[in-house]
Order: C-alpha cells, then sequence, then structure tokens
C-alpha cells in the first residue's frame, strides 16, 4: 500500500518555503535592484551559491548551524525551545535558504523591467516609495512574482540532498517525496518508488509549461501597438 | 514666481557638459525651452522636478526654498507641487485612463476634479479603456489631464507632443494652452519646434551648450528665416 504521506509533507513544505520566500523576496529584490550599495554585489552573490554549489555542502553547514551543540542551535534550544536538526521548522529554513535564488532571481529581474520614468511619474504625483511599490511596480510585474514563487515551489518539492542532510528520513516529520523514493529503492521496492517518480516527474513537466506560459504571455496577450 | 539658479555637469554624447541655468519665471508665464537635443533642456525639467539633483546652485518657488546646495535643502518630488508630462507619456499600464487619474489624487482630495478634467481633454469616453489600446494623441491626452489632478502651481512638459503628427500636435496644443488658463499654471515647455515655440509662449529661453543663450519674446529672437522656409514646405 502506498503511503501518502511524503506528498502531504512535501507540499505542505513547499507552501511554508513559498509563503516565507515571498514575504522575504520582495525586499530583498527591490533592495538589490534599486540600491546603490556596493555591497549588494556580494549580497548578491551570497544569495545565489545554492545555484552553483551542491545540496550537500549546504545541507552540511546547515546541519553544523543547526546542531544544538552549536551556537546558533544552542541560542535557539535555550530560548525559543526550538530544535532545528530532523525537524519540519529546520526543513523550512532550510529549504528557504536553498530556494532562495529561485525567487529572487525573476523579482529582481522584474523590478528592472518596469520603466524606471513609471517610478518617477509616480512620485512626481506625490505617492511615497511604498505606494509606489504596490500600485504601480508589483501589479506591472506580475508575471515576475508567479514565475518566483512557481520556481520556489517546484524547486522545494524537487529537493533533497539538503533535506536529507538536515532533516534526515523520519516518517511523517521530514520524510519528504524525494527521500522516500530513495528510500523504496533502497528497500527494492521498485513499484512504490516508480509511482512516486513518475507523479514528480509529471508535476516537474506541468510547473514549467505553466511557467513558460506565462513567460510568453499565454493568458494575457497584449495588444498590438498603435 | 520660480528662481533658478542651478549647475550640474552632464555626461553627454558630445562630451561633457556644464550645464548653467540662471533664470525667473514670473507667476503665471508660459515659458517655452527651446534649444538642440544635447543642450541639457530635459535636466533642467529633471532638476526643476526633483528627480536630478543639481551639483550646485538654489531653486524655490513663491519664496519656499526647493533646493539649496549651501543650506543642505532637497525637497523631495513627492513634496514639490508640480505636474510633469513626459515625452514618453509614463502612463500606469496596469490602470485604465480613469484609474491612472484617479491614483494621481492625494488623500482626502474630492475626486469630482477627475470627472472635469475627463471632459475638458475629450476622454469622457476611453475612461474605461487601459493605455495599451490607445493612440499616441490620447495617451498624451492622459498624460496631460493625470499631471493636472494635484491642481499643481508649476507644469513642466518635456517634448510632450513630439511623437505626435501635426494635426494631433496642433490639437493638443490647445488642450495645453486651455489647461494653462483655465487652471493658472506656470508653465515651462521644453519644445525644439519653432512653431510649436511661437504659438505657445510670450517667451523663450534659447539653451545651446547648456546656458542660455537668448531670452525674450519669440518673434524676435528666433531665427525666422528657418522658420519661413518650415511654413513654405508645409504649404506646398
Amino acid at each position: 500500500m502506498l503511503d501518502f504521506e511524503p506528498f502531504y509533507l512535501t507540499l505542505k513544505l513547499a507552501f511554508a518555503t513559498t509563503a516565507v520566500l515571498f514575504i522575504v523576496g520582495v525586499p530583498l529584490s527591490y533592495w538589490l535592484a534599486f540600491s546603490q550599495s556596493r555591497f549588494k554585489v556580494i549580497l548578491h552573490a551570497f544569495i545565489s551559491l545554492p545555484l552553483v554549489l551542491p545540496p550537500t555542502v549546504l545541507g552540511f553547514y546547515l546541519l553544523l548551524a543547526f546542531s544544538p551543540e552549536s551556537i546558533i542551535g544552542r541560542f535557539l534550544e535555550s530560548l525559543f525551545d526550538v530544535r532545528l536538526v530532523f525537524s519540519f521548522t529546520g526543513l523550512v529554513i532550510a529549504s528557504v535558504i536553498y530556494s532562495l535564488p529561485f525567487m529572487i532571481q525573476p523579482i529582481h529581474s522584474g523590478f528592472l523591467s518596469v520603466p524606471k520614468n513609471l517610478i518617477e511619474a509616480s512620485y512626481t504625483l506625490g505617492k511615497s516609495k511604498i505606494t509606489t511599490i504596490a500600485r504601480v511596480l508589483l501589479p506591472n510585474m506580475r508575471n515576475s512574482l508567479f514565475t518566483g514563487c512557481i520556481l520556489s515551489f517546484a524547486h522545494t518539492i524537487g529537493e533533497f540532498g539538503v533535506v536529507l542532510m538536515v532533516g534526515g528520513n523520519i516518517p511523517g516529520e521530514t520524510r519528504v517525496i524525494s527521500v522516500a523514493i530513495y528510500g523504496e529503492v533502497e528497500a527494492m521496492n521498485y513499484h512504490n518508488a516508480n509511482v512516486y517518480a513518475a507523479i514528480l516527474l509529471g508535476f516537474s513537466f506541468l510547473v514549467l509549461v505553466l511557467v513558460y506560459a506565462l513567460n510568453h504571455n499565454i493568458f494575457n496577450p497584449s495588444p498590438g501597438s498603435t | 514666481m520660480i528662481e533658478i539658479k542651478i549647475f550640474r555637469k552632464l555626461h553627454s554624447a558630445n562630451g561633457l557638459l556644464e550645464l548653467q541655468f540662471d533664470t525667473v519665471i514670473r507667476q503665471g508665464e508660459f515659458v517655452t525651452i527651446y534649444g538642440p537635443s544635447g543642450a541639457g533642456k530635459t535636466s533642467i525639467v529633471r532638476m526643476i522636478a526633483g528627480l536630478l539633483t543639481p551639483d550646485d546652485g538654489h531653486i524655490s518657488v513663491d519664496q519656499v526654498v526647493w533646493f539649496d546646495k549651501s543650506a543642505k535643502i532637497n525637497l523631495r518630488p513627492q513634496l514639490r507641487n508640480i505636474g510633469i508630462v513626459f515625452q514618453d507619456y509614463s502612463l500606469f499600464p496596469n490602470m485604465t485612463v480613469k484609474e491612472n487619474l484617479l491614483y494621481a489624487l492625494e488623500k482626502g482630495q474630492s475626486d469630482s476634479i477627475v470627472d472635469i478634467l475627463l471632459q475638458l481633454t475629450e476622454l469622457g469616453q476611453l475612461h474605461n479603456k487601459k493605455p495599451a489600446y490607445l493612440s499616441g494623441g490620447q495617451k498624451q491626452r492622459v498624460a496631460l489631464a493625470r499631471a493636472l489632478v494635484r491642481r499643481p502651481k508649476i507644469l513642466l512638459l518635456d517634448e510632450p507632443l513630439s511623437a505626435l503628427d501635426y494635426e494631433m500636435q496642433s490639437k493638443l496644443q490647445d488642450y495645453i494652452l486651455t489647461a494653462h488658463d483655465e487652471f493658472k499654471l506656470t508653465t515651462i515647455m521644453i519644445s525644439h519646434d519653432l512653431l510649436e515655440v511661437l504659438k505657445m509662449s510670450k517667451r523663450v529661453l534659447v539653451l545651446e551648450d547648456g546656458k542660455i543663450k537668448k531670452d525674450g519674446d519669440p518673434s524676435q529672437i528666433l531665427p525666422l528665416d528657418n522658420l519661413n522656409t518650415l511654413i513654405e514646405k508645409w504649404n506646398n
């Protein structure tokens, strides 16, 4: 009998990660797009590290950082009674860091794609930066926001190395679908592994179709230029 | 009354340009700034609007200081009560014509002005359309109406009509003149079109290489020989 708990856990993780990433990603991308600070180059590089590092490297450092023996781990445990290794909360934090570039990259280019004149027009109409972001910038880069959310969501669903390093393989807590596939193969349950894998494959394909449909403006064809 | 004395170094296509603009514009005046491209016209408008910071100088409007380098005063664009119309319209594509105007309302301002402006610019029937569905002339009318919603004291026009055909230009010039009178504006308009300068303003500032070379009545100081050739060309 196929266990559906890994699916449920995976979706829960992906939703939580995407929600946190959206809240963090919009202001961070705005800062990266418009700040004059030279420091932003370093921060941008740091955020993009998960794109090039093997997930195990990131997972390894997060494991060290989250462990009760480390300063961060001890601090969190003594203050909030939270243990991040081998727990769902730890998985969410690890996923947020791991998928951050997938949220930041599209939103960052989205901010840069809005003509600067629109921002200036809004300022000369007496509108604050916050109003300008909420009513001019964000509505005119909706596709970038969707793309960031969809990619982060899909990337979280597909992660394996970081999850395994930080979360391990605890059913109902950290046993997400990619880890479950690995477990089934190790136990020679090829049928179950096949079903899990096929579902993941189909899902990922659909997500990418959706992203490209958005990028090609399939849902919102613009009128011809006048 | 607008008192402007500003200085700024600009890197233009023709190398370094030292922009020096020193003039006084009276309340209710319609002034055009005429000059070749690259003379620094747009930068002047941007500095008055607060979108570009002068290296040095002073701008005050009705005794209120907007910019003063030595006193370290630089009012944000939001706090300078101006209306500005850009060459490329800069309408918000996510909003309809009416929403573009409503967006400009100040907190607590009655929205009756929006309907008045829609009527004045004959945009009533288009109020529900998004900018992408409008022609160039219609877009520029929306931009003009939007710039007037806050009832600014000063209207800045950065070559607003240069992308339009002659007939449309002439019509929009009339709208601008009506708005200027009706809202008792002080208007500064950039133009590189002699006919436009003649029609719109009683005072022109001729800008060359970043400096005011001439200042006065357009019919007295503009190179009218050129103009006659232009008119002949149109008549043929």
